[in-house]
């Protein structure tokens, strides 16, 4: 019980005296997970609104594919990019593995279908008289499009959140194709908030991992607020 | 101007229109009125383009506007549509007056000018920079339509548009309508299940019932001589009465209700199975030993089976053999003195009897 609570007194000594390791971990952390969550919204907000708006053989077979890969476990996308980026594997002359870039690739994978599906449902949460309007007023399909999303705007901001959340969140792909390597260099390390808790906890190092925890915690809560506030736009 | 010819949709394995009929002139209001579920919705979403007719075509200005698929947008930018339920964008009253003139890439200084007018028209001035969402029902609705009217279409659909309103925007709406169409010469199609706006607003009625139009016509017409049981019924004719004509002849008709005969003028031959539609407010009542002065009229007597309130009326049905209803003031009841089980006399001229065919099956 003493050494939990001495961890975490010098956890928060690491915060407050803005230890650099700690702090070059959490920034790295959200670097990736951003980007991740920015390409992840490039192709899920098209994607998903193509979906949504078009009329096809297997639609619903697809959105009922895409609500299962919510469930698509860490690990498996992590083995995934892995196998591909790997020496033997089709990418491997990329020489991606184990680098950051790898990284946001396995994120971007992960919340793929969460955010696609998300923005299928925020889509066809627009009110269907509103959709009317639209084509009633003589929108051309662009600005049918433009308008509809912009109807769903927060629900869209939402799910941009949720997406972050869940990458931020990872750890599975992340240590896989990451492999946690803290090197001399900011770029070329891999060590993430998920990554360095695992670690630091196996080898004892408690404070430090829960001043990670608290860091983690903190940007989920941050996240989960952010949702909150936006749904109750 | 509008020419639907035997427009039919069907959804699964429901026919909602089968074979609609009619024209709209330029300039006129034409209320479609009809019984919930009737596909007047369907009628004004085909018009818009917002749906695909089955069989017949919709012609405009003598164009069949769902052939031209290149042509939809410009055909649907010649009109406008205000639905049943007040929907609003999520933005500001402004924003959602522009979207219309935005989409037609009208200028910004342009679009603020067109806006004001348009909020002034429906009595919102000022109204620019609330959200829209927070408007109440009768305020939405006037958006919407504002929304519409800055596009200053040649055709105005409405579908239903004061059915969620209480009575006060209600008048505005309808006020609105009549104003629109007579300063602005604007076609207008409306549907209501509402048969008394039908006749406030429109130059000419098509009453949708199961699909087609069972009647066209008038307001006059339609209320006065209704085609069929069922619209007579649907405009509230209070009495309906099947009978078989017996006696003929110079326009006048004895019509055999259950063994009554009733003197009628009708041009149906003998032996033709006809309805009666009489007007409640055609029938006298009178105490039995009261005065009835029928020479050559239909008098009844009968007994009182119930006397109901309606607003500032009572319904009096009286049992003659047949039913006859009709609606007394409170006072005129109180002044007959009469109560269930009653005895009185009812009478009607035959010219009250508008007669139709009864229709098979």
């Amino acid at each position: 019980m003493y050494e939990i609570i001495e961890g975490f007194l010098e956890a928060i000594r690491l915060i407050v005296m803005l230890d650099p390791d700690v702090m070059a971990i959490s920034a790295r952390s959200i670097i990736i997970s951003f980007t991740a969550t920015i390409f992840a919204t490039l192709i899920a907000v098209p994607l998903g609104a193509a979906i949504n708006l078009g009329t096809f053989p297997g639609k619903k077979s697809l959105i009922n594919l895409i609500q299962t890969l919510y469930a698509l476990p860490t690990v498996i996308v992590g083995l995934l990019i892995f196998l591909l980026l790997s020496r033997a594997g089709p990418f491997g002359f990329l020489r991606l593995l184990f680098t950051p870039t790898a990284m946001i690739i396995a994120q971007t994978v992960l919340i793929l279908p969460i955010m696609t599906g998300l923005t299928i449902s925020a889509l066809s949460g627009v009110d269907p008289v509103i959709k009317d309007t639209l084509r009633s007023l003589g929108a051309t399909r662009l600005q049918f499009l433009v308008n509809v999303m912009k109807e769903a705007r927060f629900a869209i901001l939402a799910t941009v959140a949720v997406g972050f959340g869940r990458a931020i969140s990872e750890v599975g792909a992340a240590i896989l194709v990451g492999g946690n390597i803290m090197a001399s260099s900011f770029r070329s390390s891999t060590r993430v908030l998920t990554t360095a808790i695992s670690l630091e906890t196996s080898m004892g190092n408690i404070p430090k991992s829960i001043a990670l925890g608290i860091i983690l915690l903190v940007i989920a809560l941050g996240v989960n607020l952010v949702i909150t506030t936006i749904q109750h736009r | 101007m509008i020419e639907l010819i035997n427009v039919s949709k069907r959804f699964g394995d429901t026919e909602v229109l089968q074979g609609i009929t009619a024209r709209v002139e330029r300039g006129e209001i034409f209320a479609v009125i009809g019984p919930s579920g009737a596909g007047k919705s369907t009628l004004l979403r085909l018009i818009n383009l917002l749906d695909s007719p089955d069989g017949g075509e919709i012609q405009i200005n003598g164009i069949d506007i769902h052939k031209k698929k290149d042509q939809h947008l410009r055909i649907r930018r010649m009109m406008g549509m205000v639905f049943q339920k007040p929907a609003a964008f999520n933005s500001t009253v402004y924003e959602n007056i522009a979207v219309g003139l935005r989409f037609r890439g009208v200028d910004e200084e342009v679009i603020r000018e067109k806006v004001r007018d348009v909020l002034d028209m429906v009595g919102l001035s000022g109204y620019e920079e609330r959200r829209a969402r927070t408007l109440s029902g009768g305020e939405m609705q006037r958006v919407a339509l504002a929304r519409v009217m800055v596009i200053e279409p040649e055709i105005l659909l409405m579908d239903e548009p004061t059915a969620n309103l209480d009575p006060v925007s209600v008048e505005k709406i309808e006020e609105l309508v009549l104003r629109i169409n007579r300063d602005l010469g604007t076609t207008i199609v409306i549907s209501t299940h509402d048969m008394y706006q039908g006749q406030r607003l429109a130059h000419r009625i098509g009453v949708l019932m199961d699909g087609v139009f069972a009647q066209v016509g008038t307001p006059r017409e339609i209320f006065t001589v209704p085609a069929s049981r069922e619209v007579a019924r649907f405009v509230g004719i209070e009495n309906i009465i099947d009978g078989v004509v017996v006696a003929g002849g110079n326009g006048r008709s004895a019509v055999d209700v259950g063994g009554t005969l009733i003197q009628v003028v009708s041009p149906f031959a003998r032996g033709e199975d006809v309805c009666l539609c009489i007007r409640s407010e055609d029938l006298q009542i009178a105490p039995v030993d009261g005065r009835v002065s029928a020479s050559d009229g239909n008098s009844f007597p009968g007994t009182v089976m119930s006397i109901t309130p309606r607003g500032p009326f009572s319904r009096v049905t009286v049992d003659c053999g047949f039913a006859l209803s009709s609606i007394l003031s409170w006072k005129v009841v109180d002044g007959l003195d009469i109560r269930e089980g009653s005895r009185v006399i009812v009478s009607f001229a035959p010219e009250a009897v508008h007669v139709v065919r009864a229709t098979r099956g």
